[in-house]
C-alpha cells in the first residue's frame, strides 16, 4: 500500500514526493527501513503533519505514516501511567481517558498531533512554565533504530539516545511505544482569568508578576498595532477546576467531554484574501471584544486549549502559496530583543492575525530541544515578498540575544544561524552517528539544515 | 533544499564563467551563503569566478566542463551531486556565433548546433534525472527572445535557442509531480561578453536584470520569465507581423 504522495507541511509550502507506506510494529518498520537503505534517500517517521515546514516529509525517500499504530496498550487509573503507540493522537488521548479522570501532560495548540510527533519534537503547551515539555511526561520510549533493533530508551537507560529522541525530529528512529504519565483530574472543565493588556510593557509585567498562579497561561498579541498600542493583547490564565468549584449543574457528569466536530474550510481560497484592512479589522474587533478583566469563567477543554481546531483546514485560508510560522524564545533579560522583533514585524506589515506570547519555564536535556527559559513568540505569516529578508533579520537579532527557533515550526532558517541557536548540535550529531552510522533516517529538514 | 520562502542551499551553473550565471549567483548570495558549483572550461575567468563568489560568501566548487566533451555533463552533475542535494542548477553556457561565416560554414553551423543545444538537451537529461532521484530541484535553462522567431541576422543561434526552448519546456511537462521544476528564461538583449561590441538593441538589459527575474522566477515555481518583461508583448506582435514585413525589420 506505499505510494508514492507529494508531503508538506501545516504551512503547505515546499511540497516533495516520497514513497509514503503506512506501518503497524516492527516488522512492518524494519521492511522499508531496508528499502529506504537501499534506496538511497533515506526514510523518515511522520504523524500528523501538524509541524509547519518540512520536518515529516523526505524528497525522492521513503515516509513512514505512523497513524495507524494508536493502539492504547496499556493503562494504570491508580497511577495514570499509559502505554500507547506512537501514531496515537493526543485527540484520542483525550476522548479516551478525560472521562477516567486524566488530561495529557502537555497539550499543543491542536489535539491532533501524535505522542510520536510530541516526543520527536518535545512539543510545549501553556503550561510550560510549571510542567515542562512532552518529553519530561515520557516515562520510556521503544526506538526502533537503523539496525533494525528496537531499544526501549528513558532518562535512565541510554539518556543521551533518550534526549537526543527528545525533539530529535525524528532522526534518531522510529518511535513505537512510549509510556507516558497522564495528569490527575477532577473536573473537565477550566476556570480561566481573561486581562486586557494596552501594551507590550504591560504585558510583559503582568506575565512576570502572576504567571506562577495559574497552570497554564499565554498572550495573544495584536502585532498590527503601533506605536503606543504596540504590543497590546489578551491575557487567558487557567486551571482545572475541582469537582467541588463546578457549578450544581455540571456536577452530575464533572468529566464530561467530547472534541468538537470540525467544520472544514472550503479548498480554494484566492491568494491575497487576507491582507492588512482586512486583518487589522478582525484584530481590531478581537481586541475590542475580550473583556477587560474577567475572572473564574468556566471553559470547556476545546475552548480553552484548542481553539483554532473547531475550524478542519484552517490552514488553506493562507491561500496557495501556503505560510510560514515564525516562532522563536529569547531569555529573560532580553526583553528589548522581543521588542525589536515585534517592532520590525508590525513595520513590515504581515497580515498576520495574533501572535502567540508566553513565559518558559526550566528548560530539559534534549539536545535540539527547544524550549528554554526566556519569552517565545509564535506568529503566522502568509508567505510575501521580503519575507525571507526579513525573518533572517529577525533571526540576528535572536542570536544577539542568545535566544533560538523552534524546528517543528521552522520551514526557512538558515543552516548556520541554527547551528549557532543550537550550541548541542555536535552531541546530537554524534548520538545518530553511533546509532545511524549510515544516516538512514533523514528528511528535507535534515538536508536543509544539515543536521 | 530550496526552503518555504524559495532560498536555496546549493546552486550548480552550468557554463559558469557566463556573465548571467555569475550574476545569478551573486544575486542569490546577496540573500544568504550557499554552495556553489562552477562547471566551466578551465580558463583564467574561471579561477577569477571563483574567487568572486568566494569573496561574496559561497563554498565554491569547480568542475571541468567544455560543451564539446560528450562525457562532461555526466561527469559534472556527479561531481555536483558528490556535495549534496542540487537544489538549483542554471544551464547558461552558449555561443552567439558569427552568422556570415555560419551562412557558409555547415561545420561552423554543426558545431554551434552541438554547443547550443544538442549539449544543452543532454545536460538537462542528466539533470532531470539526478533531481527526479532527489524528489526536488529547479532546473534553470536560458533560451533567448531570438528563439521566439529566427531572423535572418541570427538564425542559425535562433534555432538552437529555439530548439532548447522547446525541449525545456516540454521537460517541464514531463516533471510535474516530481518535485522537480524547470524555468525557460527568454532574455532580449543582455550587454554580456557574449554582445561584447554589438551596438545596443531596443529594449537591452543587464545580467542582473535577468538574474534577478531568475530568482523570483524559481521562488514563484514559474515556467517562463521575459527579461524584460515587456519583450513578451513585443514578441507576441513580432510573432505575427507577416514574413514579408518581418525579413525587413532592421535586425
Ligand atoms: C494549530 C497548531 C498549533 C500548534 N501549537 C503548538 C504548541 O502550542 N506547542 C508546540 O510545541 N507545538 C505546537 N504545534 C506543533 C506541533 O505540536 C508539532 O509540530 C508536533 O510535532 C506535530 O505532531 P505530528 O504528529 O503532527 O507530527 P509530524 O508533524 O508528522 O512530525 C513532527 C516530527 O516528529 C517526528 N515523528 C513523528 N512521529 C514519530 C515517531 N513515531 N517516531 C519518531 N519521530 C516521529 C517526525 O519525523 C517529525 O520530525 C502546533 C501545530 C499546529 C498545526
Ligand atoms: N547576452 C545576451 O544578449 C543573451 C540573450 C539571450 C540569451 N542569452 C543566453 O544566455 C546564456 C548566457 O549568456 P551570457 O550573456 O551570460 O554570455 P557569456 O558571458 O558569454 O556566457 C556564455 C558562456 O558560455 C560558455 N561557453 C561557450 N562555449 C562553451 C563550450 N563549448 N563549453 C563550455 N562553455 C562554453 C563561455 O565560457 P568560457 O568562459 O569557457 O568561454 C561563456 O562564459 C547563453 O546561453 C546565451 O545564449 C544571452
Amino acid at each position: 500500500m506505499s505510494e508514492t504522495t507529494l508531503l508538506n507541511g501545516w504551512g503547505r509550502t515546499a511540497p516533495t514526493p516520497a514513497v509514503l507506506t503506512p506501518v503497524h510494529g516492527d516488522a512492518e518498520v524494519r521492511a522499508v527501513l531496508a528499502r529506504a537503505a537501499a534506496g538511497g534517500r533515506g526514510v523518515v517517521p511522520r504523524g500528523l503533519g501538524r509541524s509547519y515546514g518540512d520536518a515529516a516529509q523526505n524528497a525522492g525517500g521513503h515516509v513512514l505514516d505512523m497513524t495507524t499504530a494508536d493502539q492504547v496498550l496499556a493503562f494504570d487509573p491508580e497511577t495514570g501511567l499509559v502505554d500507547v503507540e506512537a501514531g496515537i493522537s493526543l485527540d484520542e488521548l483525550m476522548n479516551r481517558f478525560v472521562p477516567e479522570g486524566f488530561f495529557v501532560p502537555v497539550t499543543p495548540g491542536t489535539r491532533l498531533v501524535t505522542v510520536g510527533g510530541a516526543i520527536g519534537a518535545d512539543i510545549h503547551g501553556k503550561n510550560h512554565h510549571v510542567a515542562g515539555s512532552f518529553a519530561q511526561h515520557v516515562r520510556w520510549l521503544d526506538l526502533l533504530t537503523a539496525d533494525g533493533q528496537v531499544h526501549r530508551v528513558s532518562p535512565e537507560q541510554d539518556p543521551d539516545l533518550f534526549w537526543a529522541t527528545a525533539g530529535g525530529m525524528g532522526l534518531t528512529g522510529v518511535i513505537l511505544r512510549a509510556q507516558v504519565q497522564m495528569k490527575k483530574i477532577e473536573s473537565s472543565r477550566c476556570l480561566v482569568d481573561t486581562d486586557r493588556t494596552p501594551d507590550l510593557d504591560s504585558l510583559m509585567t503582568l506575565l512576570s508578576e502572576t504567571d506562577h498562579l495559574y497552570e497554564y497561561s499565554v498572550a495573544w498579541i495584536d502585532t498590527l498595532a503601533k506605536g503606543k498600542r504596540m504590543g497590546r493583547s489578551v491575557v487567558t490564565r487557567g486551571r482545572f477546576a475541582t469537582l467541588d468549584e463546578l457549578p450544581a449543574k455540571h456536577r452530575a457528569d464533572p468529566l464530561k467531554y467530547h472534541g468538537s466536530i470540525k467544520v472544514k474550510v472550503p479548498d480554494v481560497f484566492p491568494p491575497g484574501l487576507l491582507n492588512l484592512a482586512t486583518v487589522a479589522a478582525f484584530n481590531e474587533v478581537w481586541y475590542r471584544k475580550a473583556p477587560k478583566r474577567k475572572r473564574d469563567q468556566l471553559q470547556s477543554i476545546p475552548t480553552f486549549f484548542h481553539p483554532l481546531d473547531a475550524v478542519g483546514g484552517w490552514n488553506r485560508i493562507y491561500g496557495p502559496r501556503g505560510f510560514v510560522q515564525y516562532q522563536v524564545t529569547v531569555p529573560f533579560g532580553q526583553e528589548e530583543a522581543m521588542r525589536e522583533i515585534l517592532d520590525r514585524l508590525s513595520a513590515f506589515g504581515t497580515a498576520s492575525f495574533l501572535a502567540v506570547l508566553k513565559r518558559f519555564g526550566p528548560g530539559n536535556p534534549g539536545m535540539l530541544s527547544y524550549p528554554s527559559p526566556g519569552w517565545t513568540l509564535a506568529l503566522d505569516i502568509p508567505v510575501m515578498k521580503g519575507l525571507a529578508g526579513l525573518l533572517d533579520s529577525l533571526d540576528e537579532v535572536v542570536v544577539a540575544a542568545e535566544g533560538r527557533t523552534y524546528l517543528a515550526k521552522d520551514s526557512r532558517v538558515r543552516p548556520e544561524t541554527f547551528a549557532t541557536m543550537y550550541p548541542r548540535l555536535e552531541d546530537f550529531r554524534a548520538v545518530r552517528r553511533r546509532v545511524d552510522p549510515d544516516g538512514v533516517f533523514t528528511s528535507d529538514l535534515a538536508r536543509r539544515l544539515s543536521l | 533544499m530550496i526552503d518555504a520562502l524559495g532560498s536555496p542551499g546549493s546552486l550548480l551553473l552550468v557554463g559558469g564563467t557566463s556573465d548571467i550565471a555569475v550574476a545569478t549567483a551573486k544575486r542569490y548570495l546577496q540573500e544568504r551563503p550557499l554552495r556553489v558549483v562552477v562547471a566551466a572550461r578551465d580558463t583564467p575567468r574561471r579561477a577569477a569566478v571563483a574567487d568572486e563568489l568566494r569573496t561574496a560568501g559561497a563554498e565554491v566548487e569547480v568542475v571541468d566542463f567544455d560543451a564539446d566533451d560528450e562525457a562532461a555533463p555526466e561527469r559534472v552533475v556527479a561531481a555536483a551531486a558528490a556535495g549534496g542535494d542540487i537544489d538549483v542548477a542554471v544551464i547558461a553556457f552558449g555561443q552567439l556565433g558569427d552568422q556570415e561565416q555560419l551562412a557558409g560554414d555547415p561545420a561552423a553551423a554543426a558545431a554551434l548546433g552541438r554547443v547550443n543545444y544538442v549539449a544543452p538537451v543532454v545536460v538537462g537529461t542528466v539533470l532531470a534525472n539526478r533531481m527526479r532521484t532527489q524528489g526536488h530541484g529547479a532546473i534553470v535553462a536560458l533560451s533567448s527572445v531570438a528563439g521566439e522567431r529566427a531572423r535572418r541576422s541570427n538564425y542559425v543561434y535562433g534555432s538552437t535557442k529555439a530548439g532548447v526552448d522547446a525541449f525545456f519546456s516540454g521537460l517541464a511537462d514531463s516533471l510535474v509531480g516530481t518535485g522537480v521544476s524547470v524555468l525557460v528564461v527568454r532574455p532580449g538583449f543582455v550587454r554580456s561578453k557574449m554582445t561584447e561590441g554589438l551596438p545596443d538593441a531596443p529594449l537591452s538589459t543587464t545580467p542582473e536584470a535577468v538574474a534577478e527575474a531568475i530568482v523570483t522566477g524559481v521562488r514563484k515555481g514559474r515556467h517562463t520569465v521575459w527579461i524584460p518583461g515587456a519583450m513578451r508583448v513585443v514578441m507576441s506582435g513580432l510573432r505575427h507581423t507577416p514574413r514579408a514585413v518581418f525579413r525587413r525589420l532592421p535586425f
